[in-house]
């Protein structure tokens, strides 16, 4: 038996099929993967991710801190509840976690991490938080995290959870957060649609999800979860990218605060030095023209310009053909054709710019 | 999971064999197959006319999850496949023992047949592979 978070019963008795993502028992699907994908997309899903690792950094030192530790710049962070995307680097550049950074005020940020990573995640940040003093990191396992997304998913969390919800987030930009009480709600999330991510305490989670399940949000499982963020373009940690990649090689270098250039991150002289050189690999979009499905590592043939591989492949049920990331040679020109073995046949494919799907529409040609 | 039907016969690969009227046989996935599989994205279907010997794969069904092989249940030639799961690979998932058939074989040795399992001995594996 794995972890399980406050809704796992829930999760059961909804006909979850539950699977181990990580060390956790978590559902997989409620039925139909496909039919919570488009759910998602044209209306509102629910999806329980407590088992995502929040993390409150709390003291005098906490920008400092973050400022060291994260790639992106934690200055950009000026308003109380914006919201920031960034990776953790290692000091080879490459990427330890890709996290959300919340900032609520001077003595207190939020993070939310992926589970996978906890142990090495909670070790950095212990390790620089000894050295530096004036930080106290607190890990919250007594918070469940419940994220609704689709164009209906605002609506419906006011007639839920509350009109009273509405004056304080009704006009939150995407990537802000407020504190209500006990319910933190956010405007972030996975899948390219609105919505809101409510992190709460464990013990309140039932009831609520309850409350979204009575005003017709549907329960979705991670499987669409992964489809939905694939074509939101949007990374997978250990798929996408890890310790042994650059966020310049994972299609993130938005995400990396060069200026000022006298901010001195962990990682940073790697990058310097791959920018400076130009990167060798980079991360971009598929499209399948030919029939199949692309998956994981499957090997990209790109011409002259060499070899890359798949870095995540599935089905877009949006755009009813196979999409893909992959990482191919830089000097491959972008929107070039290219060919992927798959099964010992090689399909033909399109490079395309990414994300594939934004606000329920297609972006691809 | 809905009962095997007993008119079927079994592989321990969950493939499920139906004998014609005109002694070719009929093959596709079992519903607990599909089950496990997910939402059907995609089906490889063998050539007609293609031969295959008991165990060999020859066609492949692909969900959002996975790819899985099918295996030729029996030895034989193909002689007919289900071209309307081109357009609509999630009749496996809708109707596994009917319209999501995935394709005839002609057995080039019917004694094959009498090794498939029956309805009972297909139950008792997939409850044995749930435990």
């Amino acid at each position: 038996m794995g972890h399980r978070t406050p809704l796992f019963d829930t999760h059961v008795r909804m006909g979850a099929k539950i699977v181990d993502f990580g060390g956790w028992d978590m559902p997989l699907h409620y039925g139909s993967q496909v039919e919570e994908h488009h759910k998602v997309r044209q209306d509102a899903g629910m999806f329980d991710v407590s088992h995502m690792n929040v993390v409150d950094l709390k003291g005098a030192n906490v920008r400092p801190f973050l400022s060291l530790l994260m790639a992106n710049n934690v200055e950009k962070l000026k308003t109380p509840g914006k919201a920031m995307y960034t990776c953790m680097l290692n000091a080879r550049g490459g990427v330890i976690d890709d996290l959300i950074v919340y900032y609520m005020n001077e003595n207190w940020f939020r993070l939310v991490m992926n589970a996978g990573t906890r142990a090495k995640d909670l070790a950095w940040l212990d390790a620089t938080a000894r050295e530096m003093g004036g930080v106290s990191v607190l890990q919250r396992p007594d918070l469940s995290i419940i994220a609704v997304q689709g164009p209906n998913a605002r609506e419906k969390v006011y007639q839920a959870l509350g009109e009273a919800l509405r004056p304080a987030t009704a006009k939150l930009k995407p990537f802000y957060a407020t504190n209500i009480g006990e319910l933190f709600i956010a405007t972030t999330g996975y899948t390219g649609e609105d919505g809101f991510e409510l992190i709460l305490p464990g013990k309140a989670a039932p009831y609520s999800w309850q409350g979204l399940a009575e005003v017709g949000v549907a329960p979705i499982g991670l499987g669409a979860r992964d489809t939905l963020r694939l074509e939101a373009g949007m990374n997978l940690y250990g798929h996408d990218m890890d310790e042994t990649t650059t966020p310049l090689e994972s299609g993130l270098a938005w995400t990396v605060g060069w200026d000022p250039a006298s901010r001195n991150f962990v990682g940073r002289d790697v990058l310097e030095r791959q920018r400076a050189e130009n990167v060798s690999r980079k991360l971009v979009g598929l499209v399948l023209e030919d029939k199949g499905v692309l998956r994981d590592h499957q090997k990209v043939v790109c011409g002259p310009a060499g070899e890359g591989e798949i870095t995540s492949g599935s089905f877009s049920p949006t755009l009813g053909r196979s999409i893909a990331l992959a990482r191919v040679p830089a000097s491959v020109p972008a929107g070039s054709r290219c060919e992927v073995e798959v099964r010992g046949k090689r399909l033909a494919a399109r490079m395309v710019k990414y994300p594939f799907v934004r606000n329920g529409k297609s972006c691809v040609d | 999971m809905s009962q095997p039907p007993k008119d079927l016969k079994y592989t321990r690969t969950h493939e499920w064999v139906k004998t014609m009227p005109d002694g070719s046989v009929a093959v596709g996935i079992t519903d607990h197959a599909q089950q496990l599989l997910g939402d059907m994205v995609f089906i490889e279907l063998p050539k007609v006319g293609a031969e295959y010997a008991a165990g060999k794969e020859c066609a492949v069904v692909e969900s959002v999850k996975a790819a899985s092989d099918v295996y030729a249940p029996v030895s034989g030639r193909i002689v007919e496949v289900n071209v309307r799961l081109g357009d609509a690979p999630e009749t496996v998932n809708k109707s596994a023992y009917g319209d999501g058939w995935l394709f005839r074989v002609q057995p080039g040795n019917p004694e094959e047949l009498r090794a498939l399992l029956d309805a009972a001995a297909y139950e008792s594996l997939v409850e044995a592979e749930g435990h």
